[in-house]
């Protein structure tokens, strides 16, 4: 949906409506029977749609999983494409529930949008891909280059920041799709793309000739992405952000989609708390986290199964190991 | 009944009952009722945005920006603020509408008057035009011209050598922008200086000719005031003016100016697209104009150029100019367009960019509309001034 149609909704939401906070989203979306989740409008491992249409990624898995956790079936989603710059009105304007969508956590982003972040799913640090053919080995030889960017994206901000301080130029190039951003760079309208190192593969394999690019080394910023909720309905934030926190709990535990049902009789507390006994009080069923690894696998699983080692993207876990192996997802104790 | 009828005046009704203050005070209420409706929607919008923790007001427009934008007719650096991204933005628009608008005026009227040319070939080229260029959605062209024209040019390394200093690769055109040194600023003088007079000039010699049906060579006059005096003394003072060429450093061409792939992808397809309807336009005027103005000025002697120009096109446009004027405003809207090949236009750099940093959609929005408004209603202005300048002045 294009941004002025959101922005005429949530100014006539914003204008017409009584002045009362949020609307109760879990009663929503129990007597709608589905979640509106918002996604990109294509990044293979995060959030794509396959040749049939069925949305697949670890954004997508976040959807899925709240759905499972809500509503007792992962299928239950349906998915809106959102561009960088329309996804923030989209949520704020009740279009979407969720906003899964590899957003940075940023503190304008969390304290002036209405809106909240309610975990981080992906550590991430942005990057720069370059044709081979440049003969760049370090971003700091690319004074004076040209870039291509999405508008409306951290990126924008981190990349001027880092020319700045650099003392170096650049020409930018801004796109307000992902496809144009690609397609500009691969015309060679620009020396170098610029984004998400996770999206750098991403986008990477949407090349014709992928070998022809590189990733530089560079990793300049923190990029921590997580699914965004608005701010002001703490029923939902706190659901949206549990269902999270249960899937890196279960990778923690070694509870996985296939071992579920076994899990369900282990004598280990932990375990037990996490099978049933908590829903009540986050306002679902006895069974949701249950459901949530059953439907749709731990935070190992899923990271594996779209972006790691059982995906074209081939990403190590590196910051997204599990604190117990040296990386930083660690997720509050479920009890 | 009929004793009183005669003595009475039909007195005068009672102010509630006079039609008179009965509309003035209707049109006092539906006032203050619609004062009230859009301050109880603004101040009700206001209240939701806070109870929601969004931010509001224009303070944000002074704060720093902190991107870059890549094309930009007044200075701009990263450390600029939100403010003036919105006046970067809005020059960036103002500048293809103006040269789309001017551009496809040119290529339209030279289309329209083609395609009713005698000459069986040109006829069917300018057909051929209009037909395929009116038909295809103008996003589609701009995407084609952008990665059609992107795809042709060579690279940096490769940039085609046009001479004089003139680049042209996939990064742009580079042109070497003039250095004006001492005593230039007379040669601009003088140029304005000859714009001036041969505007006078060019009444004098109406004049005459109404009056004694002599004929004064204006074209050539004009030309010789307008530029050749300035270029005369600019040769004689030793011509007080140097080139920033542009030169190859580093990954691109740095000095002189630059024409974006953008804008030129841009401006070739809105150029071209709304050419085709101007070209219809031209065209349905020529029609109007009856076949016997044509026979009675060629009666009179005069060439079928002296026709066209001095007979048929001042009475076709007429005709023409309220269709063109809604031309122009499609052209100035259609060219927010833009933000698809990332051409920094106002929707691009202001409704996008600055929109998504600060998250104020509704302020910005607003102001972004009020802009198109303001624009919309100038070129309607200025249309219906030029249309009454041409109207017929019966004599
Ligand atoms: N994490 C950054 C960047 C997010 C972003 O939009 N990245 C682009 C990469 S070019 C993207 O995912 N585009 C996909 C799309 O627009 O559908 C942010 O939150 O601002």
């Amino acid at each position: 949906m294009n941004k002025i149609t959101s922005t005429i909704a949530l100014t006539s939401i914003l204008a017409f409506s009584a002045n009362t906070a949020n609307a109760d989203t879990l009663d929503s979306i129990k007597s709608k029977g589905h979640i509106q989740c918002g996604v990109s409008t294509g990044l293979p491992g995060f959030s794509n749609a396959d040749a049939a249409g069925n949305w697949q990624g670890l954004d997508v898995d976040m959807c899925r999983a709240v759905a499972a956790a809500v509503l007792g079936d992962a299928s239950k989603v349906k998915y809106t494409p959102l561009t960088a710059k329309e996804r923030f009105t989209a949520l704020q304007s009740g279009e979407i529930d969720m906003l899964p969508r590899n957003t940075t956590w940023t503190l304008t982003r969390d304290a002036s949008l209405g809106l909240n972040f309610a975990g981080v799913n992906y550590y991430d640090g942005q990057g720069f891909m370059v044709t081979k053919a440049l003969g760049v080995k370090s971003a700091l030889e690319l004074d004076g280059a040209a870039v291509c960017i999405q508008a409306g994206t951290t990126t924008e901000l981190n990349l001027a920041d880092y020319f700045r301080l650099n003392g170096m130029q650049y020409k930018s190039v801004t796109y307000d799709t992902s496809d144009a951003t690609v397609k500009g760079f691969e015309a060679g309208r620009c020396d170098m793309l610029t984004s998400d190192q996770s999206q750098l593969y991403a986008l990477r394999i949407k090349l014709k000739d992928p070998d022809s690019a590189m990733v530089l080394p560079e990793v300049i910023s923190k990029e921590p992405l997580g699914p965004v909720v608005r701010q002001g309905d703490d029923k939902w934030f706190n659901i949206v952000k549990w269902t999270l926190f249960a899937m890196v709990n279960a990778e923690e535990m070694g509870i996985t989609s296939a071992n579920a049902d076994k899990m369900k009789s282990s004598d280990n507390p932990s375990v037990g708390r996490f099978m049933g006994g908590q829903g009540e009080k986050l306002g679902l069923g006895d069974d949701w986290a249950y459901n949530i690894v059953k439907q749709v696998g731990n935070y190992g699983e899923s990271f594996e199964r779209n972006v790691g080692m059982g995906s074209p993207l081939k990403i190590s876990r590196g910051l997204n190991a599990l604190w117990t192996n040296g990386g930083l997802q660690y997720a509050p104790p479920i009890r | 009944m009929s004793e009183h009828e005669s003595g009475i005046q039909p007195s005068k009704p009672a102010v509630w009952n006079d039609p008179k203050y009965r509309a003035l005070f209707f049109q006092v209420l539906l006032v203050l009722g619609l004062g009230y409706f859009f301050y109880t929607i603004i101040d009700n919008t206001l209240s939701n945005m806070e109870a929601r923790g969004i931010s509001t007001g224009f303070a944000f427009l002074g704060e720093a920006a902190g991107f870059g934008i890549g094309m930009s007719l007044i200075e701009y650096t990263e450390a600029n603020t939100y403010g003036r991204t919105f006046w970067v933005g809005l020059l960036n628009t103002l500048l293809v509408s103006f040269l789309g608008i001017i551009f496809a005026t040119v290529l339209g009227f030279i289309m329209g008057i083609a395609r009713l040319s005698h000459n069986w070939l040109i006829a069917k080229i300018a057909m051929l035009y209009i037909e395929i260029f009116r038909n295809i959605p103008v996003l589609l062209q701009i995407f084609f011209w952008y990665f059609a024209v992107l795809a042709a040019l060579p690279s940096v390394r490769q940039s085609i050598d046009l001479g004089a200093g003139v680049q042209f690769n996939n990064r742009g055109l580079y042109l070497p922008s003039p250095v004006p040194e001492d005593g230039f600023s007379i040669v601009v003088w003088l140029f304005v200086i000859g714009i001036v007079a041969s505007f006078f000039l060019a009444r004098w010699a109406h004049k005459r000719q109404d009056d004694t049906g002599q004929q004064f060579p204006i074209f050539w006059s004009t030309l010789g005031l307008v530029f050749g005096l300035p270029l005369l003394v600019f040769l004689a003072m030793g011509a007080p003016l140097s080139w920033d060429v542009p030169e190859l450093k580093g990954f691109n061409f740095r000095g002189g100016v630059t024409i974006i792939p953008e804008l030129l992808s841009l401006l070739l397809a809105l150029t071209i697209y709304t050419g085709t309807y101007i070209a219809e336009t031209v065209r349905a005027g020529i029609n109007s104009v009856s076949h016997g103005q044509t026979e009675a000025s060629l009666a009179l002697g005069m060439s079928r150029g002296q026709t066209m120009r001095l007979i048929i096109v001042p009475q076709a446009m007429r005709v023409i100019i309220p269709p063109l004027t809604s031309q122009y405003l499609n052209l100035a809207k259609n060219s927010s367009l833009a933000v698809a090949v990332g051409y920094p236009d106002l929707v691009n750099v202001f409704m996008g960019t600055t929109l998504n940093q600060t998250g104020q959609a509704v302020e910005i929005v607003f102001m972004t509309m009020a802009v198109y408004l303001t624009m919309s209603l100038s070129i309607s202005a200025f249309m219906n001034w030029y249309n009454k300048f041409m109207a017929l002045v019966e004599r």
